[in-house]
């Protein structure tokens, strides 16, 4: 069997969140929702969600919070990808392809710029 | 869906939705008996008979926003064609069990995929929820159990970086170690 990581690992990893929390500026939360109905996996939203989580791991962008949703009836739409960012009101993307969603973090989740090609059309 | 893992994320959704607080998946090969089985068990709401009759009909769904659920029957039939079944125990207020079986050898049995990747969307998307996943291949298994991270993490996210790449290789590793000890005990 590989060697588990243990839950020692894991308290050091939480006093060094820890440490980067207090040294951030209060900066604002960033949420990103991936739509994980029926509809939504069958169109690849796991393989989004992992671009998405890829992201910021190898991108090291803390203070970003992950989460799903279920179908919201737009399901020609999947997979849907949710940006709340800032001050500014939600921000809901269609057909998001991992590399999509990448392009998606990078631009709109840090850089603060929406990615208008892929807003869902009202 | 081309993997079990979606599968099982598809069915876990509806766990979620059902408000349950503790939610166990687990994978169970026996290749002995060549059978590979799927549970997902939860303590949500529950179902009456007549609605776990009517879930297992693909025009049927609790939500509103559509009128048909597809999840459970594209699952049921994938069992079904593999010499399976699937089978949903429920009671109200008490939590729900669905079960589904395959030939583990039949041409049409879909891959595993992905289960890594399945366990990391709902422990990093569901934080308030108790996730336990089951791995097992005869008799070797990885049990991963949320709980202890969870309590060791307080508020700190499951989407911090460093905590996802621990839990992400965390999960990795256990499926990938099962896998090996089987593979080093037929060499």
């Amino acid at each position: 069997m590989a060697t588990v990581k243990s839950l020692e690992d894991l308290k050091r990893l939480k006093e060094e969140a820890l440490e980067k929390r207090k040294a951030r500026a209060t900066t604002g939360k960033a949420q990103v929702i991936v739509g994980m109905g029926t509809c939504g996996i069958a169109a690849g939203a796991r393989e989004t969600m992992k671009a998405i989580l890829d992201t910021i791991e190898t991108g090291n962008l803390d203070g970003i919070v992950v989460t799903q949703t279920g179908c919201i009836g737009r399901c020609e739409w999947e997979p849907i990808v949710e940006v709340l960012a800032g001050d500014q009101p939600k921000v809901i993307y269609g057909k998001v392809t991992p590399a999509k969603a990448q392009q998606i973090m990078k631009e709109h989740v840090v850089g603060g710029k929406v990615v208008s090609e892929y807003v869902l059309p009202a | 869906m081309r993997e079990l893992a979606l599968h099982l994320l598809d069915i876990a959704e509806n766990s979620v939705a059902a408000q349950a607080t503790t939610i166990e998946i687990s994978v169970d090969e026996d290749r002995q008996a060549d059978r590979l089985k799927l549970a997902v068990v939860d303590d949500g709401r529950g179902m009456n008979e007549q609605l776990v009759a009517r879930v297992i009909d693909p025009f049927v769904t609790s939500r509103t926003t559509r009128k048909v659920g597809l999840g459970i029957p594209l699952l049921k039939e994938a069992a079904e064609i593999c010499d399976g079944y699937l089978r949903i125990t429920s009671a109200v207020g008490k939590g729900t069990r669905l079960e589904a079986e395959f030939r583990r050898s039949h041409i049409d049995r879909m891959p595993l995929g992905d289960l890594p990747s399945t366990m990391l969307t709902l422990v990093v998307a569901f934080p308030a929820i108790h996730w336990l996943f089951r791995y097992r291949v005869d008799e070797a298994e990885f049990v991963f159990d949320d709980e202890p991270i969870k309590h060791e993490l307080g508020d700190i996210p499951m989407s911090e970086p460093s905590i996802l790449t621990f839990i992400r290789e965390t999960l990795e590793q256990g499926v990938a170690g099962v896998q090996t000890e089987v593979s080093e005990r037929i060499a």
